[in-house]
């Protein structure tokens, strides 16, 4: 395995002397995110040979294994121990790596309740753009040595480094879990939402969605059996079966449910969670109790980023699926001068000659 | 980077007469503090074996003029250590010769609290309980509870990436901080986050919060409040021997349950804390351990069962459940009053702050005891045992030749065995000025240069908390002679 890692310092240093760029790619899962790698980008570094978990003690909650290592082989490790990775990342069309998850930073439906990929970083090694290897954070469950470079990987897209190895904190499965379905407008779905976030409910995730006739809210339960049961009493609707409720969480966070399928641009808008429905064409789907808003519509960069910014409080669009043109255009929300100009201090700090995944996150570095 | 060395040595020795009459002129004569008298009382923070006057004292009013302050600090190249109350333990409030300390008091207003969004908007120098006091009313408080909430501020807190007993539940602050004015030392605004759960770009939050103060001064922080448990008990648990309760805090997390707090307590904290606050602990016990269960009654009824199970299986002596809310308070009032409780016997203390993985907590405890007859200095032990994270209170008196030395000695072995055993020299109470030298074992040389470039990138005149966290090259090739670097 130290041979892969030496091989990969070697070509990164190698790529420094030669001018050329390098496209970092794990189960190329997620190879239709972010912004298309740019016509130099000539050689393809894949991480899928670095693989394996190199340690794990349910004990200690956390999980330390190669970039390479699918998810599925991490999450079946941690299920035949009672664990789970808690972010719930997507897997999309399937072989999505840790190293992938790690540095699209994505989280599925239980984000709003537990957490995004970020909070469960603990530890990583990467090797950067000098072809060296640096290691950050560790297995344990505080470290405040240091700026906390693994965190910092989380969504960095390849560009500050390649990340080589991931230590993880990972929770026990809940002991009991239903979903239940309910009926309700886009602004009241919100409403009740917001309201049951404010009160200890076992809600780990939600899901609203234009259903024809007003639209039904999905809420899947975890936790205690008790606090399962009580709170379906006090929620009521529908209770959906055990499977359907499966593979209901699972299409969603892997973007296969049927809301996905048809127009070829989807928005990712990401914002208070208490924003009103949002008066913008198109077809929406809503998660994260209102915090994250699925956009179905052909609308152009400039009309999404100025919703957004008149939205405010942090309130982002991505442009998560698209044609390559309109990628390559543009994915996230601009940044403003003095962050940009941060961002690219920081690319220069890791990787000097921009070698690794250039551009794939802002055209700018 | 020797360039930001020789930069540091070549400061002309005191904040000259023209900064104090260019600074006069941003800030009206109340918010400058320049008289000895005035200036003592932040010659340190809450690691007082470090001293340091600082040149000049500055309390700005309003953000305008905090940013002026910056501008016209970044232009004179003097350094700045911005101060919330002080009780950091690592020294990283504590002044920096020739520079100014930068006090944040002045900035306590609590902007906005957001009760349908579950959000509040602060000033940094609102202390981290006031926000819980304020979102009560709503059913909400602010989860990271540090010991020291009743006085620390949130810009410290962010500063620290400060933990509390009930972290490993509900997290750090860096997972219930979700958006952040902050100031560069050229005194330009970076908005970061803000309501919504994900910002784009580089995650800076988590590079900021726990950055120590060194790349920015923190103007406003939106922080996540959290729904209150209808109900929270917690179990004291008696244990004959240590390893017998290093083995339970295993097997409790074992059994697949993520108590809200997971407290260990050696018998000389017990002791030192029966004596100052009568939390009716059990004295003979040579461990204590202190569990809670939050949640709904059924939840925390079946959840306290099964730890209750657990603890006895893992031998435990004794079990108490609190019986009500005054009796739970009490149990945590120990528990929280155990620095204090511990600076009452001993003229002077250092607390330590390395974490290891949790199977190491009964070895290292026993090493410590080693290293206590070794040193001959008394120590006490607090635990956060559910995060692994260590609290040795190493006892001494700064009056006697050579205790300082030695206790100091005692904590570098303590945090070089937990990198040892896989964990870091410091879990939430910062490098600091206190550990700057241990960094060298726990970091290679090309990360410790990592860190100089990402400090490079936010400051590039090094004018921000200059000296503390990252060594300078020298130093670690200094700390390599004598041994444990990496
Ligand atoms: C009795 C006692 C118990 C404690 N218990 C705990 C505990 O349980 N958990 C824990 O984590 N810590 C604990 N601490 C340590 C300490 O309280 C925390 O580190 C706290 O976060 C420091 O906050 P402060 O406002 O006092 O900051 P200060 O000590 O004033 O400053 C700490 C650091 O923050 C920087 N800083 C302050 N304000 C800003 C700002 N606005 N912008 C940028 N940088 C800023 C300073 O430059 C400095 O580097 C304890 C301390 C004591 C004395």
């Amino acid at each position: 395995m130290s041979d892969c890692l030496g091989e990969w310092c070697e070509r990164i240093r190698e790529a420094v002397a030669r001018g050329h760029q390098l496209a970092i790619v794990g189960g190329a899962s997620k190879d239709f995110y972010g912004r298309p790698w740019s016509e130099a980008c000539s050689a393809r570094l894949s991480t899928l040979a670095h693989s394996g978990i190199v340690d794990y003690e349910p004990s200690e909650l956390s999980l330390t294994a190669r970039a390479g290592t699918p998810l599925a082989e991490i999450e079946a490790a941690l299920a035949s121990q009672g664990q789970m990775l808690a972010f719930e990342p997507p897997h999309f069309a399937g072989g999505a790596t840790l190293g992938g998850a790690i540095a699209a930073g994505l989280s599925g439906p239980r984000r709003a309740a537990a957490g995004a990929a970020r909070d469960f970083v603990l530890g990583a090694k990467i090797i950067d753009g000098r072809g060296q290897p640096l290691a950050f954070g560790g297995r344990v469950m505080k470290n405040v040595a240091g700026y906390d470079v693994s965190r910092l990987l989380a969504g960095s897209l390849g560009t500050l480094g390649l990340i080589t190895e991931v230590s993880l904190k990972v929770l026990p499965l809940p002991a009991a879990s239903l979903s239940l379905r309910l009926a309700a407008s886009q602004g009241r779905a919100l409403e009740l939402m917001n309201d049951w976030a404010g009160r200890a409910l076992p809600i780990t995730a939600s899901a609203w969605e234009d259903a024809g006739e007003g639209g039904a809210l999905t809420l899947r339960l975890a936790g205690s059996r008790a606090a399962v049961r009580a709170a379906q009493r006090e929620l009521g609707g529908e209770t959906l079966e055990l499977e359907q409720a499966g593979a209901y969480w699972r299409h969603l966070r892997d973007q296969r449910a049927p809301f996905f399928d048809a127009a070829p641009t989807l928005w990712r808008l990401s914002l208070d969670s208490t924003t009103p429905p949002l008066d913008l064409p198109g077809t929406t789907l809503i998660e994260w109790g209102g915090a994250l808003r699925w956009l179905r519509a052909d609308a152009d960069h400039k009309t999404m980023h100025a919703a957004m910014m008149a939205i405010g409080k942090g309130a982002h669009a991505t442009l998560f699926c698209a044609s390559l043109e309109a990628r390559a255009a543009g994915v996230f929300q601009p940044l403003g001068s003095p962050l940009l100009a941060l961002h690219r201090e920081l690319k220069r700090r890791f990787d000097p000659a921009g070698v690794l995944n250039p551009g794939r996150m802002y055209a700018e570095f | 980077m020797m360039d930001a060395e020789r930069k540091a040595d070549s400061r002309q020795a005191g904040v000259s007469a023209a900064a104090i009459a260019a600074l006069s002129a941003i800030l009206p004569r109340r918010c400058l503090l320049a008289a000895a008298e005035e200036r003592r009382p932040y010659e340190c923070d809450g690691l007082t074996a470090f001293r340091q006057l600082p040149d000049l004292v500055l309390l700005p009013e309003t953000e305008a003029q905090l940013i002026a302050v910056l501008k016209l600090c970044h232009q004179l190249k003097l350094p700045v250590v911005a101060r919330g109350a002080g009780t950091g333990l690592s020294g990283g409030a504590t002044p920096v010769a020739a520079g100014v300390v930068l006090s944040l008091a002045k900035f306590m207003t609590i902007l906005e609290i957001d009760p349908l969004a579950r959000t509040a908007r602060v000033q940094p120098g609102v202390r981290n309980l006031a926000i819980s006091e304020a979102a009560a009313p709503y059913g909400l408080y602010y989860a990271p509870d540090p010991s020291s909430q009743i006085a620390c501020t949130i810009g410290g807190n962010i500063a620290e990436n400060a933990g509390g007993v009930h972290c490993l539940k509900y997290g750090l602050t860096v997972h219930n901080v979700i958006g952040l004015r902050v100031a560069t030392m050229a005194g330009e605004v970076l908005e970061i986050g803000g309501a919504a759960l994900d910002a784009p770009g580089y995650d800076l939050l988590a590079l900021l919060i726990g950055s120590e103060g060194m790349l920015g001064v923190v103007l406003e922080a939106t922080v996540k409040l959290t729904p209150k448990p209808l109900l929270a008990r917690v179990l004291m648990a008696s244990f004959a021997e240590v390893a017998q309760a290093g083995r339970a805090v295993a097997a409790i997390i074992g059994a697949g349950i993520i108590p809200a707090g997971l407290e260990m307590m050696d018998r000389a904290a017990t002791a030192a804390v029966e004596a100052f606050v009568h939390a009716g602990y059990d004295l003979e016990a040579e461990t204590i351990l202190l569990a809670e269960s939050d949640g709904t009654p059924e939840e925390v009824g079946d959840e306290i069962e099964a730890m209750r199970k657990v603890l006895e299986d893992s031998g435990a002596s004794e079990v108490r459940v609190s019986r009500d809310e005054a009796e739970r308070l009490k149990f945590w009032a120990g528990r929280k009053a155990a620095f204090p409780a511990v600076g009452r016997i001993t003229p002077d203390y250092i607390c330590m702050d390395g974490t290891i993985p949790r199977k190491h907590i009964a070895a290292m405890l026993t090493r410590i005891q080693e290293f206590s007859r070794e040193f001959g200095l008394r120590c006490a032990n607090v635990f956060h045992a559910g995060d692994g994270n260590l609290h040795p209170l190493i006892m001494f008196d700064a009056s006697q030749p050579g205790e300082l030395e030695r206790a100091t000695a005692f904590g570098t072995r303590i945090l070089e065995l937990s990198v040892e055993m896989g964990g870091t020299i410091t879990g939430e109470h910062g490098v600091g000025i206190e550990k700057v030298q241990q960094m060298c074992a726990q970091f290679s040389a090309t990360e410790l240069e990592l860190f100089r470039g990402i400090k490079s990138a936010f400051d590039p005149f090094a004018l921000l908390n200059p000296g503390k966290v990252v060594p300078t090259p020298r130093r670690c090739s200094e700390y390599r002679l004598t041994g444990s670097a990496k």
